[in-house]
């Protein structure tokens, strides 16, 4: 599993969704670094020039709602965006960013707490969430135990590679 | 204990006798769809996947070229061919260039592609769609989907089901995107998130085929995973007129445990219009009190593509030119909804009214091209989605509304009650 994740927090507002996240006309491009240059741009059009490698966004209810497109989270990556903090996820972001592997972590009680420019520290080996500005931790949501298995096996490409061989020994 | 519809279909395709919400199981797919954009990011992913040279079943895949066509610009060009070159690598037979096809989720049922009881997943939030045809269908990223393609298989979370009842004959004007809408802002923009929608009641009977398509369309603006309806034997004689495929049809057991059910009453709803800048903020049209004056009026995409909606938005342009002040943009949902509207005369209606008709795709609906939205720009929509910059520019506002709606508006060159064409002297 990953290291303590440390940085910045830059805090939004519930249903921050997948249009904002990278707006359509973006949609082709698929250098990482270019889509970064876009991220949060229809939310925050400062955003990319202002975060920081290893910053941490973090949001209320609803991150990610809307369309399917993966260069949602690849461009918060490509951002330097190490990990997403929110009081809940929609269903389809959820799993893209655990995927492409950008740790999410769902707390609401670190989530009201946080103000942007806090600085966050999170251990994704146990969830827990520490907001160093104000001297506070939580606990952030455990993963069902299915998603937890994926994520130690370093996310779906293993996982994938194990069943195609399983179904080649049948 | 007795299963949802939902859950019938997902235990069969696993492989099980009976499963629970919140149960992780890896099911069989049917069919799985990518278009230019997802498939893309899908065949790297694909690629990547040591062991994986060949897909599951060329048959069992579907390539549609709809978002940025015809291509915007040399990018765009070069994924089209990308996926293009993936098809014929891979013999994949249902692949849909420009011209050929359309928007895919109004493509793939009209192929026949879309059948009951089926597991379909796609590289597209609207794959939901096909829960009209009574599959179990849900929309998902492009390592999901490169997954499926090498694997045949998902890994899925079982969902819990919320009930919907929809009782009485809708109104005058009043069609299936009205009665989303109001689902919509019932339910909330998550409302339904990580859950299924079960559609039932009355009303959905003498509901056109259409109608049930946008409702499934837009499960996912509740959050949904699916949205999903009984097939009857309407939907069977659709389906059977398009493939000798055999499906099985499902239906939810009379015991079936429910997390929540709604009841709504549409013969007593009225036109419905979603305000920016989410699907949720909706009203009825008589609580519209402000006026508000439009740049554009966009009829189309995989919500509102259908011939049914061009006929009724030409019949009320039949002979009428649009307001000065906006433009209309019209794009029918496939190659075929365009051949039809031809031959029925809609097309020129349309032109004549002073609308510009352009090729099918889904460009506008996402703020790719082809009708993008300037600042400050406000647009009557018909497709799914409002939210701060869908449709092009973050300061341009985006309002959803039925064909009918944007119909009449177009003609007022502001949003009225299609119902009282008459009183605004159009």
């Amino acid at each position: 599993m990953a290291n303590t994740l440390r940085g910045g927090a830059h805090r939004y507002g519930k249903n921050v969704d997948t249009d904002v996240i990278i707006p359509g006309k973006y949609c082709s491009i698929v250098d990482i670094v270019e889509l970064g240059k876009h991220a949060l741009e229809g939310l925050d059009p400062e955003f990319a020039t202002k975060v920081k490698k290893g910053d941490l966004v973090v949001a209320e209810t609803n991150f990610g709602c809307g369309s399917s497109r993966e260069v949602a989270p690849i461009a918060l990556k490509g951002a330097g965006v190490a990990g997403v903090i929110a009081s809940s996820f929609a269903r389809i972001f959820y799993r893209n960013a655990l995927n492409i592997g950008l740790p999410i972590f769902e707390s609401e009680e670190a989530v009201k707490d946080i103000a942007t420019g806090d600085e966050i520290e999170v251990d994704p080996a146990t969830g827990k969430i520490r907001n160093l500005t104000r001297g506070r931790e939580y606990q952030s949501a455990a993963f069902p135990p299915f998603m937890q298995s994926l994520i130690d096996a370093g996310g779906l490409q293993p996982y994938v590679e194990r069943r195609l061989a399983e179904k080649s020994s049948l | 204990m007795g299963m949802t519809l939902t859950e019938k279909i997902l235990a069969r395709h696993a492989g099980l006798e009976s499963l629970r919400p919140g149960q992780i199981i890896n099911a069989k797919v049917d069919l799985v769809l990518a278009n230019e954009l997802s498939a893309a990011v899908a065949i790297a992913g694909f690629r990547s996947f040591k062991g994986a040279s060949k897909v599951f079943d060329p048959d069992k895949i579907a390539l549609v070229e709809d978002h940025f066509v015809p291509a915007k610009d040399a990018q765009s060009a070069k994924l089209a061919k990308l996926m293009k070159d993936f098809a014929a690598e891979q013999k994949i037979k249902h692949f849909f260039d420009v011209g050929r096809g359309g928007i895919e989720h109004v493509v793939l049922p009209e192929e026949g592609l879309t059948a009951p009881g089926e597991l379909i997943v796609g590289g597209d939030s609207h794959t939901c769609t096909y829960g009209a045809f009574g599959a179990f269908a849900t929309g998902m990223g492009s390592t999901d989907i490169a997954a499926a393609f090498a694997l045949g298989e998902v890994w899925l979370k079982v969902p819990a089901t919320i009930k919907i009842i929809y009782n009485g004959k809708p109104g005058p004007m009043v069609v299936g995107k009205d009665i989303m809408l109001k689902t919509v802002g019932t339910l909330g923009i998550d409302g339904a998130t990580y859950r299924a929608i079960e559609y039932h009641g009355s009303t959905i009977k003498d509901l056109p085929i259409t109608g049930r398509i946008t409702m499934a369309n837009m499960a996912i603006e509740a959050g949904a995973k699916n949205g999903i309806f009984h097939a009857d034997e309407k939907i069977i004689a659709y389906v059977k007129e398009r493939t000798n495929r055999p499906f099985i049809v499902e239906k939810a057991d009379d015991d079936a445990v429910y997390e929540r059910v709604i009841e709504i009453d549409v013969a007593s709803l009225e036109p419905q219009i979603a305000f920016p800048h989410m699907p949720d903020n909706v009203r009825g049209i008589s609580e519209v009190r402000e006026e508000i004056l439009l740049d554009q009026v966009f009829i189309g995409s995989c919500t509102n593509g259908y011939i049914d909606d061009l006929r009724i938005v030409a019949e009320i342009l039949k002979g009428k030119r649009i307001a000065d002040n906006l433009r209309v943009i019209v794009n029918p949902g496939s190659q075929k909804v365009y051949m039809q509207a031809a031959d029925e005369g809609i097309l020129t209606i349309l032109a004549q009214a002073g609308c510009a008709v352009n090729t099918p795709g889904c460009g506008a609906c996402f703020g790719g091209h082809m009708g993008t939205l300037g600042d400050g720009e406000r647009c009557l929509s018909t497709t799914n989605r409002n939210y701060v910059g869908r449709m092009g520019s973050p300061k341009a506002e985006v309002f959803l509304a039925s064909p009918a709606t944007c119909a009449a508006s177009a003609l007022a060159g502001k949003i009225v009650d299609p119902r009282t064409l008459a009183l605004v002297g159009v």
